[in-house]
């Protein structure tokens, strides 16, 4: 067996519905993926294809329709199966099929003021094409109405230093009544850009996908090469992805439990957390010569092997990272001030978090208990000890805490790589693509599962690649958990979910 | 409290000395690639190992015209990699800002065997590096102290990760003055990450508006200054001076909080080449 388990499942546009029902019905199949590709030049037809993860079985379902060009619809499943509702809407703007019986069918990858016709991910459509002038309105809201009802918009330019999105908020007095988002400000063709590159460079295109999830990225996109390829990386560089995977995890955890007490007016521990958070970027640099990681990932395992003594650096630094973790959680957990900001605020409903299919963090803090790492191991961590932390209470304090216990997850888990860490290549040649073969590969990033599926093109390209960043899960669970808190808590309540914008947009 | 100050006195200053001191990047820190370009005997596999067309192989008879632009540089280092005879190798070099697009952008002529390997280099117009252009309008008037407002224009949120930094204890960019504002009309330097993507054009041009003229704009980071490895398609308009005038270029990938900080530096006059 290579890569992770994956069961594909062809079926019919018609029984699709049924067969997906089935598969949560009975299995528990979550909801993770939804994509469409334009196979007209070859089978003559789109091709649907849900992503389901089936936790029971370590595996994932690829459940796979055709389409008929002539007929370019299919029956939209969000009416009853909320967790697709957005990605059955990028379908129909990325590829033109029309999603039937959606609940919400209006535009969302594209605005509102893009051409008509415009169906990006088809296979006539030229990544270079010159549109016309965007103009007239970018998106049309839903107007909410009521005695001293009133709009606050925000964005796309935001206050800080973050990703560009538009937030319109309604309020009744202080609290938030409804929250819209709007996003896809950053869309850059990312997934068009795939088929027309070569894939050793669309790896520093997965890398560029979420800078933050830099690593994360490009394992899952060299995790689904690999295994449309049939190789499976060597031992080493499995131990050794690992740790990379670790690094990214700890930086962006701590970063954002720093975040989380400046937003509630506590900056002197985030001073200390992006000390803290510097000096694992530096690590970084040491070990793959980027502070982002960079560069290091590549098909078929590592681009280049790390000897002994560097990588001792690494285990020598986890002490000093592990005592400033622990001091800077006492000082925020030391102040109650702190604690009573972030307790109860941004709740997201367990039976929420898991209808809309959450996903990371945010699940695990929504007592929704899933990891990647754990339910369909890939790297090392079938071989790694660790423990997945789960809360029930879905507020803003608990998915710091989740963040907290996974900091120290991290360490251990690095330190268990480095201890055991195999001798051998850290590389293996990849063999020509063959066209028509299909891979997929499922990272439990920072934020959560990130999911990337190729298929094999004429000539060793990509035909499709579909990248599914754990934000595009998350970000109607962050509209729900606002509802009822005031504006002032928006920012500690959008922190605590750390979506990527980019992620999303890509 | 006593936690809190107990805690701040561990950690005593953090601080970098940056700029009097050099960057603190690690020995095996890719910054930008050196060529050896009289050593070098073909320029084909590394062009065609780039990823974002930084390294350009133009052909006629036996001649060949080979370009570099640290604009469009990653600094994967797949070229030094892809390289058989050692001629490109990368350096740690980060402080490469500068006023001039053209200055990112060198120009190899070489004469050809029948092989198409290089054998003599004709002209050589390599890179002309930072600090070479220093006193501009913003001298004496930015120079003490400078509101920033950052624009991410269709980043992938590296180069935020890195400016975030900035406002840290290590960087702490407020002791030039420098300081990150939440408004355009607060500010008087706009900058901008990403390649420019159709649906940021507008905003873009709108928070540029907003700003009350003197007002400086720095491009950062691969993409900023030529769209990076997005280029420009569909979705994207390249780099940032293809929407807005643009004062300071930052290369790199993303560009480190060192490089940052030399950009912010030149914008306001105040940076001083290092002597090695």
């Amino acid at each position: 067996m290579i890569g992770q388990r994956t069961e594909r499942v062809a079926t019919s546009a018609e029984a699709l519905p049924e067969v997906v029902r089935t598969l949560v019905g009975e299995r528990g199949a979550r909801p993770a993926a939804v994509f469409a590709e334009d196979d007209r030049a070859g089978s003559g037809r789109f091709l649907l294809s849900y992503v389901l993860a089936l936790p029971a079985d370590r595996a994932y379902a690829v459940v796979e329709a055709p389409i008929a060009p002539h007929e370019p619809r299919f029956p939209a499943l969000a009416s009853w199966l909320p967790a697709v509702n957005w990605q059955e809407r990028e379908v129909q703007d990325w590829m033109g099929l029309t999603a039937v019986g959606h609940p919400n069918p209006r535009r969302m990858a594209l605005h509102d003021n893009w051409p008509e016709d415009t169906f990006p991910l088809r296979k006539d459509f030229e990544l270079r094409r010159a549109l016309p002038p965007l103009r007239g309105e970018r998106h049309r809201y839903r107007r909410v109405e009521g005695e001293g009802v009133l709009q606050v918009p925000v964005g796309p330019v935001h206050a800080g230093v973050i990703e560009p999105g538009h937030f319109l908020f309604s309020v009744a007095g202080e609290p938030v009544l409804y929250l819209q988002i709007r996003l896809f400000y950053t869309h850059k063709g990312t997934e068009k850009l795939f088929e027309s590159l070569p894939p050793e460079h669309g790896v520093l295109l997965a890398e560029s996908i979420s800078g933050d999830s830099s690593v994360s990225h490009a394992a899952a996109f060299c995790g689904a090469v690999e295994a449309a390829a049939g190789v499976e990386v060597p031992p080493r560089a499995r131990y050794l992805r690992t740790v990379l995977l670790e690094l990214e995890r700890l930086y962006n955890h701590v970063a954002d439990i720093g975040a989380i007490a400046t937003d509630v007016g506590f900056p002197v521990a985030n001073a200390h957390a992006v000390a803290l958070k510097e000096t694992v970027l530096r690590l970084n640099e040491a070990l793959t010569g980027n502070r982002l990681g960079r560069g290091m990932v590549c098909l078929g395992g590592l681009r280049r092997d790390r000897d002994a003594d560097r990588l001792a650096m690494i285990g020598a630094a986890l002490p000093a990272i592990e005592r400033d973790v622990e001091s800077v959680v006492a000082l925020i957990e030391s102040s109650h001030s702190t604690l009573d900001r972030l307790e109860a605020t941004g709740v997201l409903k367990p039976e929420v978090a898991r209808d809309l299919g959450v996903v990371g963090v945010a699940a695990r803090a929504s007592g929704v208990d899933l990891d990647v790492r754990r339910d369909c191991p890939y790297a090392a961590y079938g071989d790694l000890r660790f423990r997945v932390p789960v809360y029930p209470h879905g507020d803003v304090l608990h998915r710091m805490r989740v963040r907290v216990d996974e900091v120290r997850e991290s360490i251990g888990l690095v330190r268990q790589a480095l201890a055991a860490l195999p001798d051998g290549p850290v590389s293996v040649p990849l063999p020509p693509l063959v066209e028509g073969r299909c891979g997929l590969a499922a990272v439990e990033g920072w934020r959560g599962e990130i999911l990337h599926r190729v298929r094999v093109g004429p000539n060793g390209r990509l035909a499709r690649c579909r990248v599914k960043d754990p934000s595009l899960n998350n970000w109607p669970a962050l509209a729900e958990a606002v509802q009822g808190n005031i504006i002032p808590d928006f920012p500690v309540i959008n922190k605590s979910f750390n979506l990527s914008y980019s992620g999303t947009d890509r | 409290m006593l936690r809190i100050l107990r805690r701040r006195l561990a950690a005593g200053i953090l601080t970098t000395r940056y700029p009097e001191t050099p960057p603190e990047v690690s020995p095996h820190a890719r910054g930008a690639p050196r060529f050896d370009l009289a050593a070098w005997s073909d320029a084909r596999p590394a062009a065609a190992a780039c990823p974002t067309g930084a390294i350009r192989v133009e052909d006629a008879a036996d001649r060949r015209q080979v370009t570099i632009d640290l604009g469009r540089c990653v600094m994967c280092g797949l070229c030094a990699e892809a390289d058989p005879q050692g001629a490109v190798t990368m350096s740690g070099e980060c402080e490469l800002a500068t006023t001039r697009r053209e200055a990112l952008v060198g120009v190899a002529h070489y004469e050809l065997d029948a092989e198409g390997r290089q054998v003599r280099l004709l002209s050589d117009d390599s890179l002309v590096r930072a600090g070479d252009e220093l006193a501009r309008t913003a001298h004496g008037l930015f120079g003490r102290s400078l509101h920033v407002r950052q624009v991410d224009a269709g980043s992938c949120n590296g180069c935020e990760v890195e400016i975030t930094n900035l406002s840290g204890p290590v960087y702490d960019v407020e002791r030039f003055g420098v300081h990150f504002v939440a408004s355009p009309r607060h500010a008087d330097l706009l900058l901008v990450t990403g390649p420019v993507t159709r649906n940021m054009e507008e905003p873009l041009r709108k928070a540029y508006e907003a700003m009350p003229p003197p007002r400086l704009v720095v491009a950062a980071g691969a993409c900023g200054i030529s769209g990076g490895i997005f280029g420009v398609n569909y979705a994207t308009l390249g780099g940032v001076d293809a929407i807005l005038p643009v004062d300071v270029y930052v290369p790199g990938c993303p560009p480190n909080p060192f490089a940052l900080i030399q950009g912010l530096l030149l914008a306001m006059g105040r940076w001083t080449p290092r002597r090695a």
